[in-house]
């Protein structure tokens, strides 16, 4: 089986989260960039899918430069080679278009994508890269089995779960659940020495039309204060979120 | 080229967000000057979406249409806008719509924006406010395709009546074949989900143990809400992982939120974010959810909840 993992290359969780360029682009000043999470989830099935039932790991990154420690992290986690399209996209669909010829260059049985990316959690690039591969799409991915062409997998639903039966091609957008957070796998020093070795092919871009562009980005309202109610007077609380929220 | 849009229904009715998206639409039509169309799928009495602006029904009935199939879902949508020269797709950010709509944005050769929280800003350029970095920010996007799919986020926008006439037609669309099949679902129980709540509790490890949970269930059936966790609670198999919430877990939009024994980390407030009034019960006063919520008692939890639902229950009897 040949799979391929897509990683986006995203702020880490604590990050500031500030703009310059009068608001029109975010600041990576002093910003650690990490594996999405989702994607890690993902990378981690990948390899055991390698391990167990045998098959090549790619992973794939649609961005500048920047983003080839993130894909070498990648490699020293254990996949095979690595991939960067050589662009910053403008929105999902963008992504989504260059991922797919790549995949269909490349032939790929299963494609493993995040449920979304932690920056601008569109959640939008696995769906439209299954439909513009003609390939079966199981989104918010929290269990998956492949058994020759033949793939079970398990989706979040809103308030409860659904398993469902397809086969290969397969493009997923997992999530936590897909393994348990115990059994991410980080990179160890050979791990981190191997990865050096293994290729990182650079591939210029289609240039696709663009749906969508962002204009800017705003910063919610600072909250106000906090109104604290004494732990010997709950009932006062029932009366503030009665009278004063109106949530009860 | 109305303003379409997609009503969910769950077992024939309608779903909350079902009328919220409608009220959406309605003010998008308003502001482009034309009328609201709906497609509903297997919904019994759509008579509700008129006192939401909606002017016409595409009401498809069919029963391979029963369990939610993104593919199938996406085409009938698709064949919807076809026949009426659709210009902007108006969906809700469930689950089922966020699988179904890349797909449809695909079929549609339509730019599609998600997490949708407030009503355009501008036409031309066609521009809509929308969360970024785990709701940590706004970003305000242009779509700028000829068709457009905007995807609005639960319980940002509101319900607002709007009474028109409604004229109502049977739609039978060709239902293609699809590639994933189901084999089973399992909802957790018939307790209000997440997704769905309008109120939330939440529990951390400050709870100490799974035994300690019925004080939490309690409130939460006292309230009529929900229950869910922090991430470590979930990791340590007190509860499902279906309750954890957070940047890696369940987003949560609930009017309130009520955090117990919470610490307000970082990536479990990007996941609450959303929600409209956060209460937090923590016993140490520099817990940086004091920072993030709007009201607050610095407490032992087993002292406070108690108490909490005592008073709770006499409330709802003076007011039932
Ligand atoms: C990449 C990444 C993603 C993550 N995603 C998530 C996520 O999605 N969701 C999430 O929740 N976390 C997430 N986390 C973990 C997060 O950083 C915190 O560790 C977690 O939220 C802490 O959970 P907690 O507040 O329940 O536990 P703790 O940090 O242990 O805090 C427990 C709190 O309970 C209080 N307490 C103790 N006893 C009592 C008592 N008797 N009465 C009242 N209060 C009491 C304490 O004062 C404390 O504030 C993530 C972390 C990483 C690195």
């Amino acid at each position: 089986m040949k799979i391929l993992v897509c990683i986006s290359h995203v702020p880490d969780t604590t990050s500031k989260i500030n703009f310059t360029n009068d608001n029109t682009e975010f600041d990576k000043n002093g910003v650690q960039f990490v594996i999405n999470p989702n994607d890690e989830f993902g990378l981690t099935r990948a390899m055991w899918f390698k391990e167990k039932q045998g098959a090549s790991v790619d992973v794939i990154n649609v961005g500048g430069a920047e983003t080839e420690p993130t894909l070498r992290k990648a490699l020293a986690i254990g996949a095979d080679a690595a991939i960067r399209i050589n662009t910053n996209p403008k929105d999902g669909h963008q992504v989504a278009i260059e991922l797919a010829n790549v995949v269909k260059e490349n032939g790929y049985d299963l494609v493993i994508a995040g449920r979304e990316s932690i920056d601008y959690n569109g959640g939008m690039v696995p769906g439209m890269l299954a439909e513009i591969l003609g390939a079966n799409f199981v989104a918010n991915c929290i269990g998956l089995e492949v058994e020759g062409d033949k793939a079970t997998a398990v989706r979040e639903m809103d308030g409860g779960k659904e398993t469902v039966e397809t086969s290969l091609p397969l493009v997923i957008g997992g999530q936590k659940g897909l393994v348990e957070e115990k059994d991410l796998k980080i990179p160890n020093m050979r791990g981190i020495m191997m990865a050096r070795q293994k290729p990182l092919n650079v591939v210029e871009p289609s240039n696709p039309e663009i749906f969508t562009d962002s204009v800017k980005f705003e910063k919610p309202e600072p909250k106000g204060e906090i109104t604290l109610v004494d732990a010997d007077n709950v009932g006062r609380l029932v009366e503030l979120l009665h009278n004063e929220a109106k949530v009860i | 080229m109305s303003v379409l849009v997609y009503t969910e229904s769950d077992k024939g009715t309608f779903k909350k967000i079902a009328l919220e998206t409608a009220s959406y639409a309605k003010t998008v039509a308003d502001q482009l000057g034309t009328t609201v169309t709906a497609v509903t799928i297997n919904a019994d009495d759509t008579s509700v979406l008129k006192n939401y602006g909606v002017n016409k029904v595409l009401k498809v009935s069919n029963k391979d249409l029963d369990t939610f199939n993104a593919q199938r879902y996406a085409d009938v949508i698709t064949q919807a806008c076809n026949k009426e020269g659709t210009k902007v797709v108006i969906l809700s950010s469930s689950a089922d719509s966020k699988y179904l709509a890349p797909i449809l944005s695909v079929k549609l050769n339509a730019g599609y924006a998600s997490n949708v929280v407030d009503a355009p800003s501008s036409l031309e350029p066609f521009t809509v406010k929308r969360t970024a970095f785990t709701n940590k920010a706004f970003n305000f996007s242009k779509i700028e395709s000829d068709v457009k799919i905007v995807g609005v986020s639960k319980n940002s926008y509101g319900l607002y009546e709007n009474s028109v006439e409604l004229t109502e037609e049977d739609f039978s669309p060709s239902i293609p074949e699809s590639g994933v099949h189901q084999k089973s679902i399992n909802k957790s129980s018939d307790k209000v989900s997440i997704a769905d709540a309008e109120i939330v509790v939440s529990g951390g490890r400050g709870l100490k143990g799974p035994e300690n949970w019925g004080m939490i269930e309690e409130l939460a059936e006292v309230l009529g809400a929900a229950t869910a966790c922090s991430k470590p609670v979930s990791d340590l198999g007190w509860r499902p992982h279906s309750e954890h919430v957070g940047q890696t877990g369940k987003p949560v939009a609930s009017n309130l939120y009520i955090a117990i024994g919470i610490s307000g980390a970082i990536q479990h407030l990007a996941g609450i974010n959303a929600s409209k009034v956060k209460v937090v019960i923590n016993n140490d006063p520099e817990a940086p959810f004091f920072k993030a919520a709007d009201y607050g008692i610095v407490g032992d939890a087993f002292e406070v909840v108690p108490k909490l639902i005592e008073k709770l229950k006499e409330f709802k009897a003076q007011n039932a």
